[in-house]
């Protein structure tokens, strides 16, 4: 129930642009209805899948992310330019929006509420290593760690290493265990023997 | 300072992806706003950029004035962004939402809608 200042304001606002003819109520149910169902990081994993198992996909998606993506034909974008960062034994990738909430939805959804969070905005970029440990995840050492920020004209993915015993699966079943929380570089893959 | 107290982030919980089972809208209201956001930018009322700087500067605002015993509540400054950009633009007057927000404010209990 929207019974906060802010619920009542937004339905206020809601009320104010139907009445100047700028939107109808259905077309917002609808939006909502997209974002729900059709939006989410499920485009972004079978995007990584596909690269897994398709060399020469993969190398497009690493020049052209926009171009690469474009043949999925996801709905939802919002993307004038998507750029894909491939992690590799000796570089893992962590995508940010310092300023505010830059994300790539097309492929990802919606961020979660840690990425919009203050605290992940400004530490992740001093100290990602300490930021991730937090969240769970442990980088080896060795590992060069780079932060990317987004923005409202480039939007970063991660592309996640496939954990060596995924290797039999299929395409679908790769995609089934790609996370969210690998694409955006908060989380290592096939660590976690329940995924 | 930590980021994520426990059971903030069910990263385990939000697995598999293709679920897509997340609640990325905590309260109707948001969704809504959200909404409206997408649909009055491909009315061609506002583009993105200028709705990214306005979320920058309100983002920031908050950030340096803003009550911080309180937490911090994404999907309300999305709404004060989107509020102050229509105002800008003379789109919604600030006064205009405000009086009919009270209006809201004030309705009868059990007169929802």
């Amino acid at each position: 129930m929207s019974n906060s200042y802010v619920g009542l304001r937004a339905e206020a606002l809601e009320s104010l642009l139907i009445e100047k003819g700028l939107i109808k109520s259905d077309q917002i149910d609808q939006t909502i209805s997209l974002y729900n169902e059709r939006v989410g990081p499920m485009n972004g994993a079978r995007v990584v899948a596909k690269a897994w198992k398709d060399p020469e996909y993969k190398k497009r998606l690493v020049e052209d992310g926009t171009g690469a993506i474009e043949e999925f034909g996801f709905v939802g974008g919002q993307i004038e330019k998507l750029v894909v960062v491939e992690n590799s034994d000796s570089v893992h990738n962590v995508v940010v929006c310092t300023l505010c909430s830059c994300y790539p939805w097309a492929v990802l959804g919606l961020p979660p509420r840690w990425y919009k969070d203050p605290a992940y905005r400004s530490r992740v970029v001093k100290e990602p290593r300490k930021v991730l440990e937090e969240m769970g995840t442990t980088l080896p050492k060795d590992k060069t760690v780079r932060v990317w920020d987004s923005s409202a004209e480039i939007r970063y993915m991660v592309l996640p290493q496939m954990p060596p015993e995924w290797s039999d699966l299929s395409e679908s079943d790769l995609a089934e265990r790609v996370s969210r929380d690998s694409m955006i570089g908060v989380e290592l893959l096939g660590l976690d023997c329940s995924a | 300072m930590t980021i994520l107290e426990d059971g903030e982030f069910p990263l385990k919980e939000l697995q598999p992806p293709m679920t897509n089972g997340e609640v990325i809208f905590e309260e109707p209201w948001q969704g809504r706003v959200f909404a409206m956001t997408i649909l009055l930018n491909k009315a061609g009322l506002f583009s993105w950029d200028e709705f990214q700087s306005q979320l920058i500067l309100t983002i920031e605002q908050w950030e340096r004035e803003g009550d911080k015993s309180e937490d911090y509540k994404y999907y309300e400054r999305f709404s004060d962004a989107l509020n102050s950009l229509l105002g800008k633009k003379g789109i919604v007057a600030g006064e205009e939402l405000v009086e009919r927000t009270e209006e809201y404010v004030n309705r009868p209990h059990g007169h929802d809608h």
